[in-house]
C-alpha cells in the first residue's frame, strides 16, 4: 500500500488535435487528488490514458518507479483500478456478479469461496445488502455508483481512478460516495485520482487539487492555492466568491459569467441582468 | 477485511445484528438462487434426452421411447444391449441423424447468438445481424444458377454455402480490424453485408428458371433433412473446437457486456477477445448454415430464453442458450415433419411460428427480472 502514481509527459490525441499536452503530475501514496476543469478539459481522457483504456501516444504512468504502460493489461489490473462515470446497462447481472468481476484478475475461469466472501465483505462495508441480489440494470445512479465501486474495492489494486463518480447524484448519495473514497484513503492507505465537476467536493475532501484546461495543467496544489477567484475566472470564464468555512476549507460561489473562449456570457445574449434573477424581459 | 465498525452504543449494536441478519439472509437467497440455476441445467438437459427419445419414435414405424434408448446405447455398448436389425436401420440410419443434427445446430445456433449478443453489447445480434446466412443464400444461389461451384457432387451448395458465409464475415472482421472493432462498427458493418448479399441474391432469383429459383427458396427455408452419417464428421470436429473456445471466454464476456472500459480496467483485451469471438462463431455459424440453410430464429431467441430463466453469467449462459436452442429446434422440426401428415413443412418456417409466440409470453411475463426472483 502507499504507492505513488507519477505521470510524466504524457500526450493522446483522437485525431490529430491533441487532447492532452506534457501532461505531468504526481498523486502521493495514500492521497486523494482530484482533478477539476471545464467540459472538455481531458480530465476524463486523463484517466483513461492512465489506465491504458486509450492508449498514450507518448509519456510514461508508473506507480511506485514502475512504468505501468508497457505491463500486460491483467497485470495493470491488478495495481490500478478504475471506476466509470457510467456503464453500459444491457443484460441483466445481479449486483452481486458484476461486482465479483472486480475479482477478474486475479482469478481464472472459475470463482473461488474465498473471492465470494470478500465480494460479500464489500457489499458489507459499503451496505448494499439490500440490492445485492436486484438486477445491475435497475438500480438508481446512487446505487450503481456504489456497486462499480464495489467492484473496484475487490479488486484490490493500490491506486484507484474515479471518473465523476459523484455526478448525477443527490447530495445525500454525493456525500456517501465521497466520504466512502475518503474512508478508503485515509483507512487503507489507497491512493486515489479523481475526475470531480464540484469544485466545493473537491476542496472538502481532496489533498491536493489539479485544475485542467484545454488539456494541460493550469494550476496544481492545495485546495487554497488552486481555488482562487483568479484560476476560476482563466479556465471557467467565471467569476466566482471564495470563502473561508469553519473548517478551514475554502467555499465557491459562482457568481457570474465572464466572456471564455469568445463566447459571450448568456445574460448578454438574453439582456437579463449578469446575476441572474428573472429574464422576463426577454421570456 | 472486516465492515471496521465497532458499535458504540446499544442501538448502534442493534443496528449492526439488523444488518447482519440481512446480509445472512441475502447470501442464504444467494446459495439458493445459484442451485436453482444448476438444478434448471440438469433439468434441461434431461429434457433433451426425453424429447430425443420421444422425437424418435414420431414416424410410421410403432416403437416405444426404451426401444429407441436400447438401440442408441446398443451402439455403444453392444454387449450389455441388444437391438433389432430394422430397428437399428430405422433409429439409427434414419431418424437419429437428423434430430442430431438438429440438436447441434440449435445448440450452436444458440451460443453463437449469446456470445455475438455479449460482444456487440446488442439483445438484437445474432449470428444473421452480421449478414452471414445471406452470404451463404448467394452462395447457393451461385451455384443453383450458374452451376458455379467450388466442389462437385453431393457437397455442390454445402462448399458454396459455407464459402461465402466465411467471405461475408472475414470482409466484415476485417472491416473492423482496419477500422477498430467497436462494437458500432460491427454491426453497422453487418447489416450494410447484409443488404449487399440480399440484393445480389435477389438479382440472381431475378434472372433464374422456376426450378433454380426453388432449389434457392428451399434452402432459404432451412431444413434439416440434409444431416447423415457421412457428412457429421467435419460438423463434430468444428463442434470440438470451436465450443470449448467460445464456453472458455465467458468471464471475459461478462466483463464486456458491461463495457469496454470497465473490460479493459479489469485487464480484458475488449477488441481481440472481441475479434477471436466473432470468428470463432462466424466459423462455427458458417458450418450450420450451409447444412441448414436459414434458421435464424433460433440464434436471436435462445439465448434471451436463457437469460431469463437462468441470469446473465455467461459461464451458465453459454450452455444454457446451446440447449434452449437445441430443444426449439428439435422439437419444431419435429411438429414440423409430424403436424401434417407426409408433406414436411421446412424447419425454419415452424421454428418461427412455435418460437414467436413462446418468446412472446417470456417477453411478456419476464420482463427483465429472473425468472425465479
Amino acid at each position: 500500500m502507499n504507492m505513488k502514481l507519477l505521470v510524466q509527459d504524457l500526450e493522446f490525441a483522437y485525431t490529430s488535435i491533441p487532447v492532452l499536452t506534457g501532461m505531468c503530475l504526481e498523486v502521493p501514496g495514500g492521497s486523494l487528488v482530484s482533478i477539476v476543469g471545464p467540459n472538455g478539459s481531458g480530465k476524463s481522457t486523463l484517466l483513461k490514458c492512465i489506465d491504458r483504456i486509450l492508449t498514450p501516444k507518448q509519456g510514461m504512468v508508473a506507480i511506485n518507479g514502475k512504468d505501468v504502460l508497457r505491463l500486460e493489461r491483467m497485470e495493470l489490473a491488478k495495481h490500478m483500478s478504475y471506476v466509470p462515470q457510467s456503464s453500459v446497462r444491457v443484460f441483466p447481472h445481479s449486483v452481486f456478479d458484476v461486482i465479483l468481476m472486480g475479482r477478474r484478475p486475479h482469478l481464472g475461469w472459475t470463482s473461488s469461496s474465498e473471492d465470494e466472501e470478500r465480494v460479500w465483505d464489500v457489499i458489507d462495508l459499503l451496505g448494499l445488502e439490500e440490492i445485492a441480489l436486484a438486477p445491475f440494470t435497475e438500480l438508481s445512479g446512487g446505487q450503481q455508483q456504489k456497486a462499480l465501486i464495489a467492484r473496484a474495492l475487490v479488486q484490490e489494486t493500490d491506486v484507484m481512478l474515479l471518473d465523476e463518480p459523484t455526478s448525477n447524484l443527490d447530495i445525500w448519495h454525493q456525500l456517501d460516495v465521497m466520504m466512502i473514497v475518503a474512508g478508503l484513503v485515509a483507512g487503507r492507505g489507497i491512493t486515489a485520482l479523481m475526475a470531480v465537476h464540484d469544485l466545493n467536493m473537491a476542496a472538502r475532501f481532496s489533498d491536493r487539487i489539479v485544475m485542467m484546461k484545454d488539456g494541460v495543467i493550469h494550476a496544481a496544489g492545495s485546495p487554497w492555492e488552486v481555488l482562487t477567484p483568479g484560476h476560476i475566472a482563466d479556465v471557467y470564464g467565471v467569476e466566482a466568491l471564495v470563502q473561508r468555512q469553519d473548517d478551514e476549507t475554502p467555499l465557491v460561489v459562482p457568481m457570474r459569467q465572464i466572456s471564455r473562449n469568445g463566447a459571450r456570457p448568456a445574460y448578454r445574449r438574453m439582456h437579463a441582468s449578469p446575476k441572474g434573477g428573472k429574464l422576463s424581459s426577454v421570456l | 477485511m472486516t465492515g471496521g465498525y465497532e458499535p458504540r452504543s446499544r442501538a448502534a449494536q442493534h443496528h449492526r445484528e439488523l444488518r447482519n441478519k440481512k446480509l445472512e439472509e441475502t447470501r442464504r437467497e444467494h446459495r439458493r438462487l445459484m442451485s436453482r440455476k444448476f438444478t434448471f441445467l440438469a433439468f434441461i438437459i434431461a429434457l433433451i434426452i426425453f424429447a430425443v427419445g420421444y422425437i424418435v419414435t414420431l414416424g410410421p414405424l410403432d416403437l416405444s421411447i426404451l426401444q429407441v434408448y436400447e438401440t442408441l446405447l446398443a451402439r455403444f455398448f453392444p454387449s450389455v444391449f441388444s437391438m433389432d436389425d430394422v430397428l437399428e436401420q430405422v433409429v439409427w440410419n434414419i431418424r437419429f441423424p437428423r434430430i442430431l443434427g438438429g440438436i447441434f445446430a440449435g445448440f450452436g445456433f444458440g451460443i453463437c447468438g449469446c456470445v455475438m449478443q455479449a460482444v456487440l453489447k446488442n439483445p438484437l445480434a445474432s449470428p444473421f445481424t452480421l449478414g452471414i446466412s445471406s452470404g451463404a443464400h448467394f452462395g447457393v444461389a451461385i451455384a443453383a444458377v450458374f452451376g458455379v461451384a467450388l466442389v462437385g457432387g453431393p457437397f455442390l451448395l454445402i462448399a458454396n454455402a459455407f464459402a461465402f458465409a466465411m467471405l461475408c464475415s472475414l470482409f466484415i472482421v476485417s472491416l473492423a480490424a482496419l477500422k477498430g472493432a467497436t462494437s458500432e462498427t460491427l454491426i453497422l458493418a453487418g447489416i450494410a453485408v447484409n443488404y449487399l448479399f440480399s440484393s445480389l441474391s435477389q438479382l440472381m432469383a431475378y434472372f433464374a428458371t422456376d426450378e433454380q429459383l426453388r432449389l434457392m427458396t428451399t434452402w432459404g427455408m432451412g431444413d434439416l433433412s440434409a444431416f447423415s452419417w457421412s457428412k457429421f464428421g467435419l460438423f463434430f470436429v468444428i463442434f470440438a473446437v470451436c465450443t470449448p473456445l467460445l464456453w472458455s471466454k465467458a468471464q471475459d464476456l461478462n466483463l464486456m457486456t458491461i463495457g469496454d472500459d470497465s473490460a479493459k480496467s479489469l485487464g480484458v483485451e475488449a477488441n481481440r477477445v472481441r475479434m477471436l469471438t466473432m470468428i470463432v462463431a462466424s466459423i462455427l455459424v458458417a458450418t450450420i448454415v450451409c447444412f441448414t440453410g436459414t434458421i435464424g430464429f433460433v440464434g436471436l431467441v435462445a439465448p434471451h430464453m436463457a437469460r431469463m430463466l437462468i441470469g446473465a453469467d455467461h459461464r451458465l449462459l453459454i450452455p444454457a442458450s446451446g440447449i434452449l436452442g437445441a430443444f426449439l429446434l428439435i422439437c419444431s422440426d419435429a411438429v414440423a415433419m409430424n403436424i401434417i401428415g407426409p408433406t414436411v413443412i421446412p424447419t425454419g418456417i415452424m421454428t418461427a411460428l412455435l418460437g414467436v409466440p413462446f418468446f412472446l409470453y417470456l417477453v411478456l411475463k419476464g420482463k427483465r427480472k429472473e425468472f425465479w426472483q
